[in-house]
């Protein structure tokens, strides 16, 4: 038995008490404004002793990391996409990779239950099943030369698993894809700022893109620097055209942006990728890395005051405005992204376990990187909750219900329980210079108008409507290349599976087919993003329940690939390492799914809604928010829709578990009978540490290895 | 002190050259001399092309989360 040396478990009993006190606090005040240092602490405090402990736990107990064992990166070195990269540049990879608006959407969204529930839930998650998730994904697709989920299912599960995660992650990607474009419509709406700084990004990255193509090929970061200059400037002068007479042209109807936005995912997506996607991706990255470590110091220097309740009614009655449904299950889906988030399977499987060295590494990347995201979603989390509750609603609720007057906005947010005069509202949006804030739903401005609060407590008010406009920018710039790189994905999965049917669409330079698939996806998407905007009943309201889930979904499969193989993998006993949060994980996505699709309150259960509304039709009624009889049948289309596909997500959720649970249960019975498809053992050569620091001991092998360590 | 401040602008510059992967053509010319001595090392412009072109027919390399 090792003994711990005084010195650590002095400090490690101070970690602990500082987290313990940041819990304490959040959790027994009520009634009184909380510091977010308190969040902060609790979420540091949980991080570290998470990491120290329960991480090292998995690697060395369950996973049973081998620091002897080569790396794909290492056998398969082609100095391109396999290659043994120093850890602390991939953990930079990594979370640029998996980080994007997802954690800064949903804490958001989250917030009209109070700021309590979505803390403990971004914590908790992401210490028991978020990071956990991504290590275990990391180290199976590194120990099976980085396959990707899919194909770790198939093989492993089977083909009707591996079909069903399949569908799946197209799913997803089509609805993600839909939601974040939504997000977008209504942060540019109406706004000329916002509008002119965004197509701005267009003409900047053709620039960069030819600079990197013809001009000095490869030099990235000079080609970033001058980006970034083009791109302040683009937001400063938003403002001068906000001023001007080419106001109006930039000022869009919502209907309008969802005609652009299409077309420019259409076009973005069959362009070659050097012109315009890879200098997005570029400028993108710098600025997402840029803004959040600004909002991290942001948060830290301004310490800002909490002015949400800890926890509002809307979290038991289930009837808040942002999202209908109670605290559970509709939490725990809204904040997918920052606790559990399936997408990063995707990463975690793929691109990075062929470019890590070493597999003691797969904590410090897997699990630390996760942290980082999810601390991230704290502090989304922090900026929805230092701006005014009222505002907040106001900002956040349809305009079926609050109506588009200020007045009649503050009477319905006050009969809530949330007071703010007619004035305030139309100060708030006077500030940020934009026309109106009332129903600007999708999280993104209510985002913008936190971190504007927080950045302006240090930099002086003057720059509020600037940086109102930096966050919309940051937002905008990454959704707009995630709409571009997503159809891009979606196209291929389609071009694949349309080849098993037509062979010429194998052949993924074959120009038709590129051309028929990029529609297809761009406008399965755009049909979400044109429902959204013309939904009565409020697009986010109804649509992000859905992507909520099809995220979930996409984590169930993801844990469900983890647990099979650590079954199969003869590590039983550690089952419960991914087992719990899979049950935890199916639990709140099919019940999520069962309230949407058979709940009886019309404001959750679709079908429900569809039959109040289809009743009211035949008797030749119009129920508001509907204003007339297309309202009626829109909505009535709309939750047909959004039942089935509801419906549809749960099967294919229990259509995974149930056929990796005939797997693990056949394995146990009958171990013959498995295959495992693991790579074999190569004896690796190279020498590095396993986490961020070095310790004694590595240092000393280090030291001894000659000439391994790059950048050396 | 000043060759400290060297060493770590030095450090700095590495670090973001990595992680751009601006040092992707350095990376795979020192991976062909050594590993394959024979072979032709291709020209930054041709091997930035032949870079952009493996996104393109595999789109799901280098792709980012939402």
């Amino acid at each position: 038995m090792r003994t711990a040396n005084t010195r650590s478990i002095v400090i490690w009993t101070l970690v602990a008490l500082v987290g313990a006190a940041g819990w304490a606090v959040l959790a027994l005040s009520r009634g009184e404004e909380v510091s977010a240092a308190w969040m902060v602490a609790a979420a540091l405090g949980s991080y570290a002793i998470a990491y120290r402990f329960y991480s090292k736990f998995i690697a060395n107990k369950v996973l049973k990391v081998d620091k002897t064992r080569a790396t794909p990166a290492e056998r398969l070195n082609n100095g391109i996409d396999f290659h043994p990269t120093d850890r602390r540049v991939l953990l930079g990879h990594h979370f640029a990779a998996i980080a994007g608006a997802g954690p800064l959407v949903g804490p958001v969204l989250a917030a009209q239950m109070g700021y309590l529930p979505g803390t403990i839930w971004i914590i908790v998650g992401v210490i028991f099943a978020g990071a956990v998730q991504d290590m275990v994904v990391l180290f199976f697709s590194t120990r099976r030369d980085g396959r990707s989920l899919g194909q770790m299912a198939r093989e492993e599960i089977g083909p009707f698993g591996g079909a069903a995660a399949l569908l799946a992650a197209f799913a997803i990607m089509i609805i993600l894809l839909g939601v974040l474009a939504l997000v977008i419509v209504n942060a540019l709406a109406e706004s000329p700022w916002g509008t002119f700084s965004i197509a701005m990004t267009i003409p900047i990255a053709l620039l960069m893109g030819f600079y990197l193509r013809v001009l000095r090929p490869g030099r990235v970061t000079e080609v970033s620097l001058i980006g970034i200059a083009l791109l302040l400037l683009a937001l400063v002068s938003g403002r001068w055209v906000a001023e001007s007479s080419w106001a109006d042209t930039f000022t869009l109807e919502p209907s309008t942006l969802v005609i652009w936005l299409v077309a420019y995912g259409f076009i973005a997506s069959i362009l070659p990728v050097w012109m315009l996607l890879a200098p997005r991706d570029y400028l993108s990255t710098f600025m997402k890395i840029g803004t959040i470590f600004l909002l991290a110091l942001g948060v830290v220097i301004a310490l800002p005051t909490l002015k949400m309740d800890a926890v509002t009614d809307f979290a038991s009655r289930g009837d808040g405005p942002v999202f209908a449904g109670s605290l559970f299950p509709f939490v725990f889906i809204t904040i997918a992204c920052g606790a559990l988030s399936g997408f990063h399977s995707l990463i975690s499987s793929g691109t990075t376990p062929k470019m890590i060295q070493k597999e003691t590494q797969v904590r410090m990347i897997g699990y630390g990187s996760m942290l980082m995201e999810s601390s991230v979603a704290v502090m989304a989390l922090i900026a929805a909750s230092v701006i005014d509750p009222g505002l907040y609603f106001a900002m956040n609720a349809p305009a079926g219900v609050i109506g588009d007057s200020v007045q009649n906005a503050s009477q319905v947010v006050g009969s809530w329980g949330y007071q703010i005069s007619p004035e305030d509202l139309a100060a708030a949006a006077r500030n940020v210079e934009e026309a109106s804030l009332l129903s600007r739903t999708g999280g993104a401005p209510t985002l913008a108008i936190g971190i504007s609060d927080i950045f302006s407590q240090i930099t002086g008010d003057s720059l509020r409507a600037f940086w109102y406009h930096f966050a919309i920018m940051f937002e905008a710039l990454f959704i707009l290349t995630a709409l571009d790189a997503g159809t891009r994905v979606g196209r291929f999965m389609l071009q694949d599976t349309l080849g098993n049917l037509y062979k010429p669409f194998k052949n993924v330079s074959w120009k038709p087919g590129l051309v028929i698939t990029s529609a297809i996806v761009c406008g399965l998407w755009g049909y979400f993003l044109w429902v959204g905007v013309h939904e009565p009943l409020g697009g986010i309201n109804q649509l992000f329940p859905i992507f909520g889930i099809s995220n979930q979904l996409l984590a169930a499969v993801a844990l469900a690939v983890c647990t099979t193989l650590l079954v199969k993998s003869g590590r039983l006993k550690w089952a419960w390492v991914t087992g719990v949060p899979l049950a935890w994980d199916a639990t709140v996505t099919l019940t999520a799914s069962w309230q949407k699709v058979f709940s009886s309150d019309p404001r959750v259960g679709f079908f429900k809604q569809r039959s109040v509304y289809q009743d009211a039709i035949d008797r030749g009624e119009v129920l508001a928010p509907a204003k007339n009889m297309d309202d009626m049948r829109t909505v009535v289309t709309n939750s047909t829709v959004d039942g089935v596909l509801s419906a549809v997500l749960a099967l294919l959720i229990v259509i995974v578990i149930v056929d990796a649970t005939r797997v693990c249960i056949r394995h146990v019975r009958r171990p013959a009978l498995s295959t495992l498809s693991e790579a074999p053992y190569v004896e690796s050569k190279i020498v590095a540490p396993a986490g961020l620091i070095p310790t004694r001991e590595e240092k000393e092998e280090e030291h001894d290895a000659v000439g391994a360590a790059p950048g050396s | 002190m000043l060759s400290g401040l060297l060493r770590v602008l030095r450090s700095v510059r590495w670090y973001v050259r990595e992680l751009t992967d601006e040092s992707a053509y350095d990376r795979y010319v020192t991976h062909v001399r050594t590993a394959h001595p024979d072979a032709l090392v291709p020209s930054r412009r041709e091997f930035e092309r032949e870079r952009t072109e493996r996104q393109e027919s595999d789109p799901r390399q280098g792709f980012r989360c939402c």
